[in-house]
């Protein structure tokens, strides 16, 4: 009961007018975002923090909540009229979404997949409600010990889960946290990594001018060097009656929705693997359960439906992990968490007990958030279809000039600006080079919290390592990370092993 | 793709070993009772990076990576042009934000983009050009308050802090 009156007090924070209309504007521009191909949540995200400084935190967060909820409804709309993923989130929504809409069905599969991400929202905001009270309260009780524990875990899912290249990922992931180094060193005080004795390494680096380096300037570029060409929108005219009929022909979608909103929800819990994976996976069970497996990729709703519902989920999820333990479920979560702290609250259990207005105010939020994003969704699809026809050399140029003003704003020192296009550049050329670089915006935000959590760790056990074996929960979570570790090595060996036995035979 | 591979990993093995090296300006070994030395934790890390470069080499050498196997070309002309432009014109905004300022910058490289890499029109491009420090004006000087870099044009906008403030 207590939960629900939480729960009830927090509905009271966003239904405050400030929030709402945060909310409704942040599910529209979310929708935007989303929608425009080459954008996604992380970008938005990333780019308009700064800009977020102009309302309280709890707005904020709220505001920034809702984009990241609104780009996941908004990738269906670009999968399904271009056919080109709005968001990598999305790309599931193309196998089916695409064909449909080929065959004069778009508008048909508009509305199944954002009733299907209503449902894949809800529900899985839903469980976040009842499983974050009883985690925080768990969280409570860790130690530095168990915090570092947690981040090494965090990090061991993109090796161990992540499917990328290993030492690319290991690289991005000691890259940001070597960087995160920079700056003055939290327990000795002295300067630390102050490259070519420039006083703007002082105050460090900034999570976000890593992030807006990364999601704003190199990946704008890569998006703009791949998206050449010209594309075919489908049509899609969204009538009352239409409308009526999607909705009652969810009935045949329901059991995909369903199944997608829990696949994606607890995938979207782990650091590495979230919306994008978690929306294949359910693709590839809903295929898989389904009685006309044989019409998947032709056009089959159910097919538009698994992965909408699962990438909303999923999006939930990754909050999940960030609001009770501090450790980021996504790189748009870990954006949001470095945002908190410049906010002045600190992610973590303590959250529950000293930000309670704060916390339940975000989760009433996302219901709220999950209802405008459908109702703003459905009544302008027509709008969105034309927001595909703007030209990137329009919106490219926008871009850029917030993300330099933007990334200006938090230090208001030009050497975090130069630093931005710098990352940004070195963040293209290795992206071409399929280097993972989540990680590594997930390194930097962990990077402080991790050292700090380490080195108390130590101080506190007189400098021996094995504090983080010796605490029972600690133990248990660093054994896990070494399994997901040492994972792809076991995949590799047994490869090769099963490569030589073929041969010898 | 190889050679690209090849490059970009012994780039950033080099930056590795600067990094460790400069690391190696605090203390990074062990502190008797008291755990690593203020050094030691970017030392490791950079070193681990380090490692990682050198795997990737070896598998670039060998062959043995997808990337490494790929026949498809790093960057042909036209990328390298648009990359070229694109990081080019940013870089010349941003060094023209410290002399003249973010309202003189934004819009010159905004009417460069859209002119002449997007070609589009004078009446499109003078309209989006001209709002964008408006708006970027009354968000970030009004309403949040942050001063943005303005060079020598400063003593423009006086009388407008005049109104404002």
């Amino acid at each position: 009961m207590e939960t629900l009156d939480l729960l009830l007090n927090g509905f009271g924070v966003a239904f405050e007018p400030l929030n709402l209309g945060l909310v409704i504007f942040g599910c529209a521009l979310g929708l935007f975002i989303g929608a425009m191909p080459g954008l996604g949540s992380v970008n938005g995200v990333a780019i308009l923090l700064p800009m977020t400084f102009l309302v309280p935190p709890t707005g904020a967060i709220i505001f920034l909540a809702a984009i990241y909820y609104g780009a996941m409804y908004g990738g269906a709309i670009s999968s399904i009229m271009l056919g080109i993923p709005g968001a990598s989130t999305a790309v599931a929504t193309t196998f089916d979404g695409r064909p449909m809409a080929l065959q004069g069905l778009a508008d048909k599969a508009l509305i199944t997949a954002a009733t299907a991400s209503f449902i894949g929202g809800t529900i899985s905001v839903a469980l976040f409600t009842l499983f974050a009270p009883p985690l925080a309260a768990v969280a409570l009780a860790f130690g530095s010990a168990e915090e570092f524990a947690l981040m090494m875990l965090a990090f061991a899912t993109f090796v161990g889960l992540g499917g990328d290249d290993i030492p690319k990922t290991l690289f991005s992931i000691f890259i940001g946290l070597v960087l995160s180094a920079v700056g003055l060193d939290i327990i000795s005080g002295q300067p630390r990594l102050v490259f070519g004795d420039i006083t703007g390494f002082l105050h460090g680096i900034n999570f976000l001018v890593l992030a807006i380096g990364i999601y704003g300037i190199g990946e704008m570029i890569w998006t703009i060097e791949a998206s050449k060409g010209e594309v075919k929108i489908s049509q899609a005219t969204v009538t009352f009656r239409r409308v009526i009929d999607g909705l009652r022909s969810m009935k045949e979608t329901l059991k995909g929705t369903i199944m997608g909103s829990f696949l994606g929800y607890f995938v979207g819990i782990l650091p590495a693997a979230g919306a994008t994976p978690g929306s294949l996976m359910a693709y590839g069970v809903a295929k898989t359960i389904s009685k006309h497996p044989e019409t998947f990729g032709k056009g089959n709703p159910e097919g538009v439906a698994a992965p909408e519902a699962a990438n909303n989920a999923a999006s939930t999820g990754s909050m999940l992990p960030m609001l009770t333990l501090g450790i980021p479920g996504s790189p748009t979560t870990a954006i949001l968490l470095g945002g908190m702290v410049i906010w002045g609250l600190e992610p973590g259990p303590r959250l529950f007990v000293d930000h309670t207005d704060f916390v339940w105010g975000l989760i009433a939020s996302l219901y709220v958030a999950n209802l405008f994003a459908l109702l703003i969704n459905v009544a302008f699809i027509p709008a969105f279809v034309r927001v595909l026809r703007l030209p990137f050399t329009i919106l490219a140029p926008i871009i850029f000039v917030l993300c330099i003003v933007g990334g200006y704003a938090p230090t208001q020192d030009m050497h975090d600006v130069w630093l931005i296009l710098i990352f940004g550049i070195a963040g293209y050329l290795m992206r071409k080079l399929d280097y993972p670089l989540a990680p590594a915006v997930l390194a930097i935000v962990l990077g402080p919290l991790a050292e700090t959590s380490m080195r108390q760790a130590l101080l506190q056990a007189n400098g021996s390592f094995l504090v983080f074996f010796e605490r029972p929960i600690s133990g248990t979570i660093m054994v896990v990370a070494i399994i997901l570790f040492a994972l792809p090595i076991v995949k590799a060996l047994r490869a090769r092993r099963d490569t030589n036995s073929r041969e010898e035979a | 793709m190889r050679k690209a591979e090849l490059v970009m990993a012994s780039v950033l093995g080099i930056f590795s070993i600067y990094l460790m090296w400069k690391s190696a300006e605090l203390p990074i070994g062990w502190i008797p009772e008291e755990g690593p030395g203020g050094g030691a934790f970017p030392f490791w890390l950079s070193a681990g990076m380090l490692i990682c470069c050198v795997w990737i080499i070896v598998r670039g050498v060998r062959r043995s990576s997808p990337v490494a196997q790929s026949s498809a070309t790093y960057m042909d002309a036209a990328s390298l042009r648009l990359f070229l432009l694109i990081a080019g014109s940013l870089a010349v905004m941003l060094g023209l934000i410290h002399v003249v300022g973010v309202y003189v910058a934004t819009p010159l490289f905004m009417l460069f983009y859209m002119r002449f890499m997007g070609g589009h029109g004078w009446m499109q491009t003078g309209l989006i050009a001209g709002l964008t420090p408006v708006v970027t004006f009354f968000f970030f000087e009004i309403a949040l308050k942050i001063t943005l870099p303005k060079g020598v044009t400063e003593p423009l906008f006086y009388p407008l802090y005049d109104i404002f403030f």
